[in-house]
C-alpha cells in the first residue's frame, strides 16, 4: 500500500534543517502501524509527506502503486480526498460549523449532493455514537467527542488510509484509551491501513508495527 | 461554480462570522453610501444655486441710472439723471441687436392692503414683455398681458409672501381686490417665482402693475428705474454694451464712456460665474468621490486580509480534507461578490433613502425646489463600480488564501 525509498526532507528556514535523511519505509494494506521517536525527530514531517500534504525532495513515494511526486495541487487534492482521512491532535475541525457538517465537508468537496451527503455524514457519525451530537458545534463538545467528529469525518469517504498524529495527544488516557480503542476496531474490521504517530509506548503497544524514527533514518 | 450547494456553503460561511461579514460590508456600504450620496446632493445644491437665477434669461443686461462720474457738456459729475420711457424706443431704434426691452418702475415699502391684513411690498410698473427676461412662476391666475396695457386695466399680479400675508386662507384670489395706497387693484394672478436676482426687491414680496398705471398713480411722469434687455441669438451681450451706452447717455447729456452712470449690468459675467462654480463643486464631487471609493476598496482588501490570516486554519483543513486551491479561490471571490453586492445596495437603499428625506424637506406647496435623487443608472452605476473594486480588492486576498498549504494549518498550534 504503501512504499517508501530515499525519502529526504530539509526545511529552508533561517538556517537549513534536513529532517528525514533517507527514509526507506514498507506498509502493506490493513496494517496498523505506529511511528515513534522523540520530539522534533520528524515524525509529523513524514506523516504530512505520506498524507501529501508537503512534499519531499529526493526518494521515491509510492501510494497504492501510483508514484506521489511532484503532483499538480487539484490531484494531490483528489487523492488526499478519496485515498486518505485524516485524524490530527488538535482535531482540526472547522468551528463555525455543527459536527454533522463538519463530517459532510469532504463530501461536499467530491460533489456529493446535500440529501446524500447528510446521509452519509450521520450514518458516520451513528458509528461513532455521536447522534445526539450532530447539531451541535465543537467548542460545545469534550476532547474526546471532537476526536471523534475529526474520525467520522476522515471515514466519510471510506479511504484507504487513515494517517493521525498524536491522535490521543490532546486528550486524558481514559478518552484516549477508546480513541485507540475505535481505531483498531476499525483497522480490524475495516481493513483499513492505519499509520499513528505518537510518542506515547501505550499507545504504539496496541499497533501491530512499531518504527522508530531516529536522526532522520529508521531504525525498527 | 455558482450552484445552490456552493452558495449554501458560501452564505453560512458569511452567516456564522457576522462580526467579520460586517465589518468587510461595511466598507463597500459606506463607499457607496458617500458617493450616492455625495452625487444627488451635488445635484441639489447645483440646482438650489440655479434656482437663484430661475427663470432668468441668461443673455441678458439691465441698464439702470446711477449719479454722474464724469463732467460732460457743461455739467459737473456727481448730477443726478433719470431714464424715462423714451429710451425703450430709442434702443429699438438704435440697437437692433436687441430682442426685449422691457421697463421697470419701482417704488418700495408701499403698503398693500385685503381688509385687515397689510403687507409692506414693493411696488413694480412693468409690460408684459418683462415675462421674457425673468419668466414668473404662476401658481394662480396670470402675468400681466397687452390688453391690460392697452385698456389701462387696474389689474396687480402679488408675488408669493404678499399672497400669503393677505390672503392667509389660502384659495384662488384672482378677482379680489387689493389696496395699494389709495387705489384699488384686481388680483390678476399669484407669482411664486422665488428667484433671488431681486430685480428691484425680490418677486415675492412684490406687487407687479402694468407700468403706465404705476407711472399715473405715483406721479412718476414718464420715469423709469431700470430696463432690462436681452439680445438677440447669437448676439453677445458684452459686444453691444458700448452702443447701448452711447445710446442712452446722449440722450441725457451722460458722457458715453461713463459706466457709472449708465450701468448696464450683463448677466453673462454672472453666469459664468455660476458655470465656473458648477465645475468646482463637480470636480469636488469627484475628488471626494474617488476618494471614498479607494479608501473602501482598500478597506476591504484589508480585512480581507486579515480575514484570510485569521482562516489559515480553516482553508488548511479544507485543502487537507479535499478543497484544491481553485476551490479556494472561488470560494473567496465568491464571498467577496456577494458581501460587495449585498452591502452595496443597502448603501444605495440607505442613500436613497436619505435623498428623498432632503428632497422632501426641499419640497414647498408640492412643488420640489431642489431635486437630490440620483438617477436609477447613475445608482446601478455607482453599484457596479464598486461591486468590481470590491472584486478587484479581493484578488489578493484570494490569492494569498490560495497560496495556503495544508501544511500550514497543522502547524498553526
Ligand atoms: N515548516 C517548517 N519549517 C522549518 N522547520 C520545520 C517545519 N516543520 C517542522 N520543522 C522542524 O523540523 C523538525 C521536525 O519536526 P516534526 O516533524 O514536526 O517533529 P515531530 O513531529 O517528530 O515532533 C523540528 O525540529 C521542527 O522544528
Ligand atoms: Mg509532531
Amino acid at each position: 500500500m504503501i512504499q517508501l525509498k530515499g525519502i529526504h526532507k530539509t526545511y529552508f528556514g533561517a538556517q537549513p534543517l534536513h529532517v528525514l535523511k533517507g527514509i526507506d519505509l514498507d506498509i502493506a494494506e490493513g496494517e496498523l502501524v505506529s511511528i515513534m521517536g522523540a520530539s522534533g525527530s520528524g515524525k509529523s514531517t513524514l506523516l504530512n509527506i505520506l498524507g501529501i500534504l508537503d512534499d519531499y525532495d529526493e526518494g521515491d513515494y509510492y501510494l497504492a502503486g501510483t508514484l506521489i511526486k511532484h503532483l499538480s495541487e487539484t490531484r494531490a487534492a483528489d487523492y488526499r480526498n478519496r485515498m486518505i482521512g485524516f485524524i490530527f491532535q488538535s482535531f482540526n475541525l472547522i468551528a463555525f460549523k455543527t459536527a454533522v457538517e463538519n463530517v459532510e465537508l469532504p463530501l461536499f468537496y467530491q460533489g456529493v449532493g446535500r440529501r446524500k451527503r447528510h446521509q452519509l455524514a450521520m450514518e458516520e457519525l451513528e458509528k461513532m455514537g455521536l447522534t445526539d451530537w450532530a447539531t451541535h458545534y465543537p467548542n460545545e463538545m469534550s476532547g474526546g467527542q471532537r476526536q471523534r467528529v475529526a474520525i467520522a469525518r476522515a471515514l466519510v469517504t471510506h479511504p484507504k488510509i487513515i494517517l493521525a498524529d498524536e491522535p490521543t495527544g490532546a486528550l486524558d488516557s481514559k478518552t484516549g484509551v477508546e480513541v485507540m480503542q475505535l481505531l483498531k476496531k476499525l483497522n480490524s474490521e475495516e481493513r483499513i491501513t492505519t499509520i499513528i504517530v505518537t510518542h506515547d509506548p501505550n499507545v504504539a503497544a496496541q499497533t501491530n508495527r512499531i518504527i522508530r524514527i531516529k536522526d532522520g533514518v529508521i531504525e525498527e | 461554480m455558482i450552484d445552490l450547494d456552493s452558495f449554501h456553503e458560501l452564505l453560512q460561511t458569511l452567516l456564522r462570522n457576522k462580526t467579520r461579514s460586517f465589518l468587510t460590508g461595511f466598507g463597500v456600504f459606506w463607499g457607496v453610501f458617500m458617493l450616492i450620496a455625495l452625487i444627488g446632493g451635488g445635484d441639489g445644491m447645483k440646482e438650489m444655486l440655479n434656482s437663484n437665477f430661475e427663470g432668468f434669461a441668461t443673455n441678458s443686461a439691465l441698464i439702470f441710472e446711477q449719479p454722474t462720474t464724469k463732467p460732460y457738456h457743461g455739467f459737473r459729475k456727481g448730477r443726478m439723471w433719470s431714464l424715462n420711457t423714451g429710451d425703450i424706443e430709442r434702443l429699438r431704434q438704435q440697437v437692433p441687436q436687441l430682442d426685449v426691452i422691457s421697463p421697470m418702475a419701482s417704488k418700495w415699502g408701499v403698503q398693500a392692503v385685503n381688509g385687515d391684513h397689510k403687507f409692506n411690498s414693493n411696488v413694480k410698473g412693468e409690460l408684459p414683455d418683462y415675462a421674457r427676461v425673468e419668466a414668473p412662476k404662476i401658481f394662480y391666475g396670470r402675468f400681466l398681458n397687452e390688453m391690460d396695457i392697452a385698456q389701462q386695466r387696474k389689474v396687480c399680479v402679488i408675488g408669493k409672501k404678499v399672497y400669503k400675508t393677505l390672503f392667509p386662507n389660502g384659495g384662488d384670489p384672482c378677482g379680489q381686490l387689493v389696496r395699494l395706497d389709495s387705489a384699488y387693484y384686481s388680483v390678476i394672478g399669484v407669482d411664486y417665482g422665488g428667484g433671488n436676482m431681486n430685480v428691484n426687491g425680490s418677486a415675492e414680496e412684490s406687487v407687479v402693475v402694468p407700468l403706465s398705471l404705476m407711472q399715473r398713480a405715483f406721479n412718476m411722469g414718464d420715469r423709469i428705474d431700470l430696463i432690462a434687455i436681452t439680445a438677440r441669438p447669437g448676439v453677445a451681450m458684452s459686444d453691444i454694451t458700448p452702443q447701448i451706452r452711447e445710446v442712452v447717455a446722449r440722450a441725457h447729456d451722460v458722457d458715453p464712456t461713463d459706466e457709472k452712470a449708465v450701468t448696464v449690468f450683463n448677466t453673462e459675467v454672472l453666469f459664468g460665474l455660476l458655470d465656473n462654480l458648477f465645475h468646482g463643486v463637480d470636480l469636488l464631487i469627484w475628488l471626494v468621490g474617488i476618494g471614498t471609493l479607494l479608501a473602501g476598496a482598500i478597506g476591504v482588501s484589508n480585512i480581507m486580509m486579515v480575514t484570510v490570516k485569521e482562516r489559515t486554519t480553516e482553508i488548511g483543513i479544507r485543502r487537507a480534507i479535499g478543497a484544491t486551491p481553485r476551490t479556494i479561490l472561488a470560494q473567496i471571490i465568491s464571498e467577496s461578490i456577494l458581501l460587495t453586492s449585498v452591502a452595496g445596495l443597502s448603501g444605495i437603499l440607505f442613500a436613497v433613502l436619505i435623498l428623498q428625506m432632503m428632497e422632501l424637506g426641499f419640497t414647498e406647496d408640492g412643488i420640489v425646489t431642489a431635486h437630490f435623487q440620483v438617477g436609477f443608472w447613475t445608482a446601478i452605476g455607482a453599484a457596479a463600480l464598486l461591486a468590481a473594486l470590491g472584486v478587484l480588492a479581493g484578488l489578493a486576498p484570494a490569492a494569498r488564501a490560495m497560496s495556503i498549504k495544508p501544511v500550514d494549518a497543522m502547524r498553526e498550534e
